[in-house]
């Protein structure tokens, strides 16, 4: 047995379990990859070959589980690679990644999953799981082979932001992934009202002078989407609701009992249209930051459980993707390193419960992709997070391990530290 | 009619943005919006231009009050009358003046703007003088040149043209005086996609105009003008009813595409200025142009060369404005610059 594979016995930490309803005081063993025993706190004596963390006051969930994180990799290797960002993930307490199909070259056929895999494997920091494309090359014309992508190993199906201009198109693609059983995720955009965007339509891109994106760009995808999941009954995800009147769409759609699921990702909880009023580039994301009155909205959303999960939307750039004239900047953010930490400043300014925001990065996020993850079970992959809750600390340069320094969090004050990361068993981080 | 929105807050206007405008001193070093600057600033400005105004009506229009400095007109969008009177009230203040055509130039080949920029800063130059198809643009720049260069804004993207619209005011205060409280003052057609209306609309409400007026169809006005502090009428006649000035934009050709508008026909019935719809405005109305105007497109012949146009003196202010902004802006105390520069560093 490496050291690394060696038996493990979290002692006397905070144990957040959504999945089990749990929040307590224990112990847990680890061993063969596997949680082994969860017992009252203090009570587990360690075995003499067993490492023990002691968590008195530290918190023990399980390892996140990241639903949507660009890798840049393959096709993107000056901005990042697998390896860089799956050690920046594991870091940051994510020990699942899920990448959509918009790489060089595309998710669209299973020798491109068989690499990214191979790869993710081979860098042996966090699990990496793929989206495949929808349609063939993204392009909007022909279904992929989905059901040989599923075969491969793809836990869903995505067109990303590309355009299925056609809707016929797109119900068949629905059609046809509902007879495999597989879960279709859209990042809604009606593309004819968003294109050349690079801010919400609203106050302060009239002010700058920046081409605005409406939230009808938002509304008028998912309304689409939603009279073809009707139609097909195929289980659709919505991730990256921006907008108050989306996630008003989603919940009204949850209460007609369609097989629905969104997320949101977590700069969208903490940034509006504001903070781009210095034509500040690094909060040039897409879907845009709204107003103020939209964030609230998607809190609201989150607490109500209109929203299913909070992702990071990772999307690491080099420095000159960010150096030129806003709206001629590439659009997206580097955010592995503070989804747990905004999750948890989020659950320190609302009354939002921290048990539920941890569910929406570990076990909601997990059945959405459906996959054997997100909870501390007994038997369960032993992929666990421990964090301070309490630890200060600013974000600065140094704080960011990913390849992509693209944070507008830079200055912020956070609360809580990732102090232990275990993966499949074997404790990859430790601060 | 809307009702009358209310001026925008400290708070909306995100105020760091537009402090780079000025130095440690409150003193103008860049020219990059009208938005953000007292009206204080804006006013020595109109000043400081009634001066040079003297200076281009006299016979030897030459002064030498930036004799030793270097001025790069840095146009990376093509432009002949803006670079022009740039160019000349460079000249007039006796500066040594460099023009760069970026757009067929370096970043065709590749080069960045950063990259761009500072080799040009490279030669050792004063102030660049900027027009780009970003809005943004000269943020950006102001943001990333050495701190010893003012930059001005000769446009950006759909965001700012504060020279044009300083001698908008310059024009307006010479025809109605220098109190804007009572003036109403319209401004017609596709404001979406204006940066001098823009940096009108500012520069007005920082002189506390009274009645700030645009008027345009639904496609040609960006969401949420109100809270730039205008009032939005959808009907030419209605909205130039009885104003003192009517400023009259330019309808790009190419908004015919995109649907924005159906033809220019329908346009000029709409919206097109003529001596009849003129009447609605008060008879002593001016009629102003930002330039180049296209007749019968938004402007019929007759207004535009009749007696109430002053679309003629608006260019030859546009020298004495620009000599003003480049003298306040290069003028100040260099021990500023060079405080600043240390700070920095240490």
């Amino acid at each position: 047995m490496s050291d690394n594979n060696m038996a493990l016995l979290i002692r006397n930490g905070h144990l957040i379990d959504p999945a089990n309803n749990i929040d307590q005081q224990a112990d847990i063993r680890i061993s063969d990859g596997k949680i082994t025993a969860i017992e009252t706190a203090n009570s587990i004596s360690p075995g003499s070959d067993e490492r023990v963390i002691d968590a008195t006051e530290l918190t023990v969930t399980p390892g996140l589980v990241d639903c949507c994180a660009r890798l840049r990799e393959p096709g993107l290797e000056n901005k990042a690679t697998i390896r860089s960002e799956t050690l920046a993930a594991t870091r940051a307490g994510i020990t699942t990644l899920c990448c959509p199909p918009d790489t060089d070259p595309v998710i669209d056929e299973p020798a491109v999953v068989e690499l990214i895999h191979q790869k993710a494997a081979n860098s042996g920091h966090s699990h990496v799981v793929t989206l495949g494309a929808l349609t063939a090359g993204l392009r909007g014309e022909h279904l992929s082979e989905m059901y040989a992508l599923k075969q491969a190993g793809c836990v869903g199906l995505s067109n990303c932001r590309q355009p299925v201009e056609n809707s016929l198109i797109l119900k068949r693609a629905f059609a046809y992934a509902a007879t495999f059983d597989i879960r279709v995720f859209i990042e809604p955009d009606e593309h004819w009202l968003s294109i050349g965007g690079c801010a919400h339509e609203g106050k302060i891109a009239t002010r700058l002078g920046l081409k605005g994106i409406p939230v009808s760009a938002e509304t008028i995808a998912i309304a689409r989407a939603l009279e073809l999941v009707a139609e097909t009954g195929v289980s659709t995800h919505f991730g990256r609701l921006s907008s108050a009147q989306g996630a008003a769409m989603i919940e009204r759609a949850k209460n007609e009992q369609l097989p629905v699921t969104a997320d949101v990702s977590a700069h969208q909880l903490h940034l509006t249209e504001q903070d781009i009023s210095s034509y500040n580039s690094v909060c040039h994301v897409i879907p845009p930051l709204r107003t103020q009155r939209d964030m609230e909205a998607l809190r609201n959303a989150v607490a109500n459980d209109t929203i299913d999960a909070i992702c990071s939307d990772h999307q690491p750039h080099n420095l000159d993707a960010k150096q030129a004239p806003f709206a001629s900047t590439e659009a997206g953010v580097s955010t592995l390193e503070t989804l747990l930490p905004l999750c948890l400043r989020l659950s320190r300014q609302t009354d939002l419960n921290l048990g539920n925001l941890i569910d929406k990065v570990t076990n909601s996020p997990a059945r959405i992709l459906g996959i054997d993850a997100g909870t501390l079970s007994l038997g369960a992959n032993a992929d666990i997070c421990i964090f301070d809750e309490n630890e200060d600390w600013q974000m600065d340069a140094e704080c960011i391990h990913s390849h992509g320094k693209n944070t507008p969090f830079y200055g912020w004050n956070f609360q809580g530290k990732v102090k232990h990361t275990i993966v499949d068993g074997k404790l990859l981080f430790s601060d | 009619m809307v009702n009358k929105a209310t001026k925008p807050t400290d708070a909306l206007i995100g105020h760091d943005a537009w402090n780079i405008q000025l130095d440690k001193n409150g003193n103008l070093k860049h020219f990059l919006t009208t938005e953000g600057l007292g009206s204080n600033i804006l006013t020595q400005i109109l000043d400081t231009a009634e001066s040079f105004a003297n200076v281009n009506e006299k016979r030897v229009k030459k002064v030498p009050l930036l004799r030793g400095k270097t001025i790069v007109n840095l146009f990376f969008e093509a432009s002949t009358r803006t670079r022009t009177t740039f160019e000349l009230a460079a000249k007039r203040l006796s500066a040594d003046v460099l023009n760069i055509n970026i757009s067929t130039s370096a970043t065709s080949k590749g080069e960045t703007l950063l990259d761009t920029l500072q080799n040009i800063q490279a030669m050792h130059c004063d102030m660049f003088v900027v027009r780009h198809s970003d809005s943004g643009a000269a943020h950006y720049i102001a943001n990333n040149v050495a701190p010893n260069i003012s930059i001005i804004n000769a446009g950006d993207g759909s965001h700012a043209h504060p020279t044009q619209a300083m001698l908008d005011m310059f024009t307006i205060r010479r025809n109605k005086g220098a109190n804007f409280g009572n003036l109403r003052v319209a401004i017609v057609g596709d404001i979406l996609h204006s940066r001098v209306a823009r940096s009108q609309i500012h520069a007005l409400n920082t002189l506390n105009t009274g009645d700030v007026r645009v008027i345009a169809p639904k496609t040609l006005l960006p969401v949420d003008i109100e809270s730039m502090g205008v009032n939005v009428f959808h009907d030419l006649e209605a909205g130039i009813k009885d104003a003192d000035v009517v400023i009259m934009l330019r309808l790009q050709k190419e908004r015919m595409q995109g649907a924005l508008l159906p033809s220019e026909q329908e346009y000029f019935k709409l919206y097109g200025l003529t001596e009849k719809r003129l009447q609605a405005a008060k008879d002593d109305a001016i009629v102003m142009h930002p330039g180049p105007i296209n007749r019968g497109v938004e402007i019929d012949s007759n207004v535009a060369d009749g007696p109430r146009s002053v679309i003629l003196d608006q260019v030859s202010y546009g020298i004495a404005v620009r000599m003003a902004v480049m003298t306040i802006t290069l003028g100040r105390e260099p021990e500023a610059d060079i405080a600043e520069a240390e700070g920095e560093m240490s």
